[in-house]
């Protein structure tokens, strides 16, 4: 019943997210865009669930493991780069030019 | 088939066998002279007997047509069938003999010329491998067996007539000998791709079988193939336009210049056209080519010889003199009257050229004894050697006067028996060329007789111009050189036996010996024939000549008042033009060889080669890689935002895919 | 009713993420981005996935986004600094790709749902209305999730565990300053 309205929902907070990686240059937001569009793609799941079962949640419950683990993983990472670079602006970040 | 005939390989294989031997001690041993005189004379005597055994074998047969013996299967590709096969029939065995014997006896010769010469090996390695191919040539049963031979002996003349290659002037002179001679070979490769095009092989006897069926008589094609042919002759045997070289090829050993260039090489393009005489006899203008061409290089050569003092060089210009008369009778139809003379004059002239080479070998010792550096081939540095040198004088004279065409010898019959020819197909009309061409013919006999006469005057008669130290170091040459000549005036006297004229008795051998092999040709031809009493004028005529030249020569000409080469007073006038050859060189370099070379250089190589090629393919595709490349690196920005936009990029190709599936 | 309070819901949460990829304080975007979760884990619970909106507002907005906020404290990155967006060509291309991404998106859900679409195709799958619903009922929103979690898919449930130590050890090895 809602299936459609919250499909384009998803939809849009998904493009709104791959705009914001497009559009920032501070590796953290950048970040947080992808966790943006990760919970569109939940949201689209958890829609569809609703039509073709529980499975969905199931894959949504996954899906949020596996941004958490990522996320921590990312994160360090950022950190480890700000400790060398004293920045996290993506543009800084260009050792692998050529 | 008699099994002497079958043995035929065995001449070829012999001088091949004398150039492997001799080649491999010009690397190993080249101071073994005792062994490689005895092998490379020894070969070419050995090749000699078993071709006498041959001939002998053939004549006894009876058999017309001769015999092909094949040796092996070459090539069978597609419709191309080529046996290496030999043809034995009564034209090849002339050049067998020919050939076989006049080697021979030029091979002892050079026993003694090169003696002290430090390539003796190696000269007498090219000199049997010269033969080989020689032999190859004249008894090829196809076209290509005779081109092998037709290459082959332009090769060993480039070898030998550079043979002291470290002087730059003779290397060129073997240069221009090839080069000269491949533009003649690229027309025999054309005429022979016409003729396996029309007839759709390449064998002598099944080309001649078809030739009358497939080609028209006078037809396009088969005057385009006869003229093609005729090019090559015109390279090989240096007549207009491509006769330049022989003169130049004088920088090899003189009995080199003996046997290459007078009696056996040279005469090649003369046995291609016998060969080939039914192909000719189908086209009638080419035919005529050839003897107008003939006529023409004959009168030619005739003019500059009248005043070279190089004494080789007066041989030379004689020698593509003596051709252009060759040609005159294969040209006017007249097969066995070309034949004949080939024959004659390998007989005389190997002659002068192997005394001139005594000549000029007494003349070197005495001045290499004075430690002086004169021209020793200068005639104008010679003068009464009769004195010291009687025999070579005496045996010169010889075939001097067969030369001259003084009657007995055997230049006057073969030479009458040309000049007769002509004037027989003359008439009215178009055929009045046919006089032109014997008075053309004529003219350069009575030059023949002048020039020659003039040689032997400032080289044996008159005072002697070599310098008073020197004089005491002229002697006569030694018997391993004076021997062979002796052999060879033999021939050049009684030669004429071999075919004397109608009106006399006893008429006509070689005329007949030959007749299987231009039977077949003959239908095409016109039959002329003189009148007893027109052929008796014409032999009278033609002794007058002789006589005539000899004797203004003698008359005329004064030795006592040249002055030796070094002090000499330069020509003027249109004895300068003669003495320059009519500047034939200078205008070939301007014309020919300038321009292309210019063409080489800019446009060939710079432009082609430099520009095309490697500017834009080689370096062209290396830029071009490296275009690629420095693209593909302008995409390795090394910033994560490119990266992502890429990504992002690839992520909406492939929603469309799924999309539209 | 649902129906007004999922328009709510979507429109709150599509323009706290507009403003979140849109404000230049990390700071910023962070607080808006824990706002659009807190509105899609009531989304979640509108569309009967009670388990995985309660999941939502603790291990998303409360963990990974606590994290993230950590991470912009220690690099003191709180404050507005110049702005990071990118410039007029950046945004151009952004908007453009964006654009298409969306435009392709909405053409794959025609696909699915429009006449002749996958949805018929698979409309043996689908389940009645209201299933998931029920569901939840018999087995406690707990339930919903747990059953095919610890039976189906007990294998990659252990996987995902394995996920998280390797992803905790990482974490751990890569923040050092001395490893």
């Amino acid at each position: 019943m809602l299936l459609g309205p919250a499909l384009g929902v998803s939809a849009v907070l998904f493009v709104l997210g791959v705009a914001g990686v497009l559009l920032r240059r501070n590796a953290i937001v950048i970040f947080m865009c992808v966790e943006l569009m990760l919970n569109a793609v939940n949201l689209t799941f958890v829609a569809l669930a609703q039509q073709l079962g529980p499975e969905g949640q199931v894959i949504v419950f996954f899906v949020m493991a596996v941004a958490a683990a990522e996320a921590a993983v990312g994160l360090a990472i950022i950190l480890a780069v700000y400790r060398h670079r004293e920045s996290v602006n993506l543009q800084d970040i260009n050792l692998l030019r050529g | 088939m008699p099994p002497l005939i079958a043995l035929v390989w065995l001449v070829v294989a012999l001088p091949l066998a004398g150039f492997v031997i001799n080649g491999l001690l010009a690397f190993v041993r080249p101071q073994a002279k005792a062994v490689v005189s005895v092998v490379g004379v020894g070969v070419l005597v050995a090749a000699f007997l078993v071709a006498v055994g041959v001939v002998r074998a053939l004549a006894a047969s009876h058999a017309e047509e001769g015999f092909v013996v094949t040796l092996w299967q070459w090539m069978a590709v597609g419709g191309l069938h080529v046996d290496v096969a030999f043809q034995v029939d009564h034209l090849s065995a002339v050049m067998l003999l020919v050939v076989t014997g006049v080697s021979a006896v030029i091979h002892l010769f050079s026993v003694g010329y090169m003696r002290e010469d430090p390539g003796y090996a190696r000269y007498f390695a090219y000199l049997n491998l010269f033969v080989f191919f020689m032999l190859v040539l004249v008894l090829g049963a196809s076209f290509p067996i005779m081109f092998i031979g037709w290459e082959g002996v332009g090769l060993c003349s480039y070898l030998l007539i550079g043979f002291w290659y470290q002087d730059k002037e003779k290397a060129d002179a073997g240069k221009k000998a090839f080069i000269m001679n491949r533009i003649g070979d690229f027309g025999f490769l054309v005429a022979m791709f016409m003729i396996f095009k029309a007839t759709g092989t390449l064998a002598f006897d099944e080309v001649f079988r078809e030739a009358s069926r497939v080609f028209a008589v006078g037809g396009p094609t088969i005057t385009a193939i006869t003229l093609f042919l005729f090019l090559g002759c015109t390279g090989k045997s240096a007549q207009i336009p491509l006769y330049t070289w022989l003169p130049d090829a004088m920088a090899g050993p003189t009995p080199v210049s003996a046997l290459i260039h007078a009696a056996t090489m040279v005469t090649a393009g003369v046995y291609l056209v016998a060969r080939t005489n039914l192909l000719f006899a189908l086209a009638p203008l080419s035919s005529l080519v050839v003897a107008a061409v003939g006529a023409l290089t004959a009168i030619w050569a005739a003019s500059i010889a009248l005043k070279q003092w190089d004494i080789k060089k007066v041989l030379a210009y004689s020698t593509v003199s003596q051709l252009g008369f060759m040609f005159i009778g294969v040209g006017v139809g007249a097969m066995a009257a070309g034949i004949f003379h080939l024959v004659t004059h390998a007989f005389f002239k190997a002659l002068l050229f192997l005394g001139s080479g005594s000549v000029i070998h007494v003349m070197h010792h005495a001045y290499h004894a004075t430690h002086r550096h004169d021209d020793a081939q200068d005639m104008r540095n010679m003068g009464g050697l009769g004195r010291w040198m009687p025999w070579t004088a005496a045996l010169m004279w010889i075939a001097t006067l067969a030369i001259a065409g003084i009657p007995g010898f055997s230049g006057f019959f073969s030479k009458d028996e040309i000049l007769a020819s002509a004037f027989a197909h003359g008439g009215p009309g178009l055929l009045v060329l046919f006089y032109v061409i014997w008075g053309l013919g004529t003219l350069a006999a009575l030059m023949t007789a002048f020039y020659m006469t003039r040689m032997m005057l400032y080289t044996f008669h008159g005072p002697n111009r070599t310098g008073d130290a020197e004089r005491g170091h002229l002697h006569e040459a030694p018997w391993v050189m004076t021997g062979p000549l002796v052999v060879l005036a033999v021939g050049a006297a009684l030669g004429g036996l071999l075919n004397l004229p109608e009106v006399l008795p006893g008429n006509g051998w070689l005329h007949r010996w030959l007749e299987p092999v231009t039977l077949a040709g003959d239908v095409y031809r016109t039959e002329a024939h003189l009148a007893a009493g027109a052929e008796w004028g014409l032999l009278g005529l033609a002794t007058l000549i002789a006589v005539a030249g000899i004797a203004v020569a003698w008359r005329a000409l004064r030795p006592e008042e040249l002055q030796p080469a070094a002090g000499a007073v330069p020509e003027t006038g249109l004895q300068k033009w003669l003495l320059k050859k009519w500047y034939v060189d200078e205008i070939y370099d301007r014309a020919i060889v300038r321009p292309l070379v210019w063409l080489s250089n800019r446009i060939l190589w710079k432009g082609v080669d430099d520009g095309a090629i490697d500017s834009v393919g080689v370096n062209g595709s290396a830029r071009l890689a490296r275009g690629f490349g420095a693209i593909g690196s302008w995409l390795q920005t090394g910033q994560v935002s490119t990266y992502v936009f890429f990504f992002v990029v690839g992520v909406l190709l492939l929603l469309r895919a799924v999309t539209r599936t | 009713m649902h129906t007004a309070i999922f328009w709510v819901l979507s429109v709150v949460a599509v323009g706290s993420a507009l403003l979140c990829i849109t404000r230049r304080s990390p700071m910023a975007s962070l607080l808006w981005l824990v706002l659009t979760m807190f509105m899609l884990a009531g989304l979640f619970t509108l569309l009967d996935a009670y388990f995985i909106g309660v999941v939502q507002v603790v291990v998303y907005a409360g963990a990974i986004m606590v994290l993230f906020l950590f991470v912009v404290q220690l690099l003191n990155l709180g404050r507005a600094g110049p702005s990071d967006l990118k410039g007029w060509f950046g945004r151009a291309v952004a908007f453009l790709l964006a654009a298409g991404i969306g435009v392709q998106l909405w053409a794959l859900v025609r696909a699915v749902r429009g006449p002749g679409g996958f949805q018929s195709q698979t409309a043996a799958f689908v389940l009645p209305e209201g299933s998931v619903a029920r569901l939840a009922t018999e087995r406690q929103a707990l339930g919903v999730v747990a059953e095919p979690l610890l039976r189906q898919y007990l294998v990659p449930f252990e996987i995902a565990s394995v996920v998280l130590l390797a992803a905790i050890v990482g974490a751990v090895v890569l923040a050092k300053r001395k490893i």
